[in-house]
């Protein structure tokens, strides 16, 4: 008995972290399917892929960690809850109770119709991207999203030709302005990488890309970023109701009492959105994993911590606060030719998200203005002798 | 910063993992291993500015601080809260 938590990512590890941190005395059991001990994820399109960072940095704790805390990792799969005798069968045929159970399945890759392409999400295809980087001369990224361009800034960094696949007219195009885009391409294409927007992928053979009806591109070595698809099977077939997530309300509940789900896999009303939103970061996966560990434990409150991201290619920092979905306005603060600027979003007048290009003190405080809702008008926000501070006080 | 993960350091808590972009792995260095101690960048700078703890004049962040021999015998000091 006790508590479950299947999912062996960045959440499922904060929650039985934060458990015990918050006295939790009861057992605990992390249930995941990879065959390592927890692990950051995202250091593995950044750093690792060009050999900076190893694989024993990434690890969130030490396997020591557990045992002292006395927390079970259980390296399965799970294959079905029985909520009415509160039991998760495992792909080993063996069976965990619990007294609640916490959902941090996470997400997978969306997957393209061809072979000859490799994904980036755990340690195993990182350490196999790497090996194959050491051959390759030619790297073709699908996808121009934060992933596809870790990879590519990581791949250019070690000297392969690389072409950018981008089906949208911009990179980034779901989650940053134009202005930042741009930028993005700008750079890219500065240290010699071939970005190709409005490109539709019709083919991948052992050495080539087709793009479109006629044109062939080398590519030894093809990867795809082309966003997630969360983890929502389990759920589903528990009878949980599931939209684009399992859905929670804002204690991160399931209508199950015994049920919480946190993280890319879960889908939960937001202060700042008009609607339910499901993040895919580790931010949310941290923050979320503390609310449920503090539910747990008998101190419920809402779960309301300001969304923020980051980026990381070549040595542009992207940082990014709060949710800019829907903004019909943006100013830019500071020259981006100085290469540090932040873009402040706006929808019907409101501060909704910031994105700060190697300006992290801005970034902070951005989280902390809007967090406070606080009002920063598009002219003080794009005049830089206006301290932000101010706004907060 | 990851010395101080690895080996449960309560008072560390590194959300980013170590890439200079939460100010959650704060510390103060005793005044006299100061000197030791690679003079900060300016993101680290600009971070420090906004940690939840007062920055002091012996603040650093401990993800920056890439520990060699040198820092044999170093003493740092958590600060009452990250976050």
């Amino acid at each position: 008995m006790g508590v479950v938590i299947i999912g062996g990512g960045q959440g499922g590890f904060q929650v039985a972290a934060s458990l015990r941190a918050e006295g939790y005395q009861e057992p605990i059991a992390l249930v995941g399917d990879e065959p390592n001990i927890p692990y950051q994820r995202p250091p593995l399109s950044k750093g690792f892929l060009v050999g900076k960072q190893e694989q024993r940095h990434a690890e969130l704790r030490p396997a020591a960690f557990y045992e002292a805390q006395r927390i079970t990792l259980v390296t399965a799969r799970a294959t079905a809850i029985d909520r009415q005798a509160r039991r998760v069968t495992l792909d080993s045929g063996e069976h965990i109770e619990y007294d609640t159970l916490v959902l941090a399945t996470g997400a997978r890759n969306r997957v393209l119709p061809h072979d000859n392409v490799l994904y980036l999400r755990t340690l195993a295809e990182a350490a196999e991207i790497r090996q194959r980087l050491t051959a390759a001369n030619d790297v073709v990224v699908i996808g121009g999203g934060f992933i596809g361009l870790e990879v590519a800034a990581a791949a250019r960094t070690l000297g392969k030709q690389v072409t950018v696949i981008e089906g949208q007219p911009r990179l980034m195009a779901r989650v940053v302005a134009p202005a930042v885009s741009e930028y993005f391409r700008g750079q890219h294409e500065a240290k010699g990488v071939d970005v190709l927007l409005n490109t539709q992928l019709t083919g991948i053979t052992e050495n080539e890309v087709l793009l479109g009806q006629r044109t062939r591109r080398p590519a030894d070595l093809v990867i795809a970023g082309i966003g997630v698809e969360p983890n929502v099977e389990l759920a589903r077939e528990a009878g949980l109701p599931v939209g684009n997530g399992i859905t929670v309300d804002k204690y991160l509940r399931t209508p199950d009492e015994q049920i919480f789900a946190i993280g890319d896999c879960a889908e939960c009303p937001s202060l700042f959105a008009e609607a339910c939103v499901r993040l895919e970061s580790v931010q949310n996966a941290v923050d979320q994993a503390a609310c449920v560990a503090k539910a747990i434990v008998g101190h419920r409150a809402p779960y309301g911590a300001v969304p923020w991201f980051w980026t990381d290619q070549y040595d542009i920092h992207l940082q990014m606060a709060g949710l800019p979905m829907g903004f019909d306005q943006v100013v830019t603060r500071g020259d981006p030719e100085s290469r540090k600027f932040s873009v402040f979003y706006y929808r019907a007048g409101k501060l909704t998200a910031v994105d700060s290009i190697n300006r992290p003190a801005d970034h902070m405080l951005a989280r902390k203005l809007i967090g406070a809702h606080a009002t920063v008008s598009p002219d003080q926000a794009k005049d830089e002798s206006f301290d932000l501070k101010t706004a907060l006080s | 910063m990851e010395g101080a993960v690895q080996n449960g350091v309560d008072g560390i808590v590194a959300e980013c993992g170590g890439n200079c972009q939460c100010a959650t792995c704060h510390v103060y260095v005793e005044e006299k291993f100061l000197s030791l101690l690679k003079p900060m960048a300016e993101d680290e700078d600009a971070m420090l500015e906004t940690t939840a703890s007062p920055r002091k004049s012996n603040s650093r962040l401990s993800c920056q601080l890439h520990v060699t021999p040198a820092f044999d015998g170093l003493v740092v000091h958590t600060p009452p809260t990250q976050q």
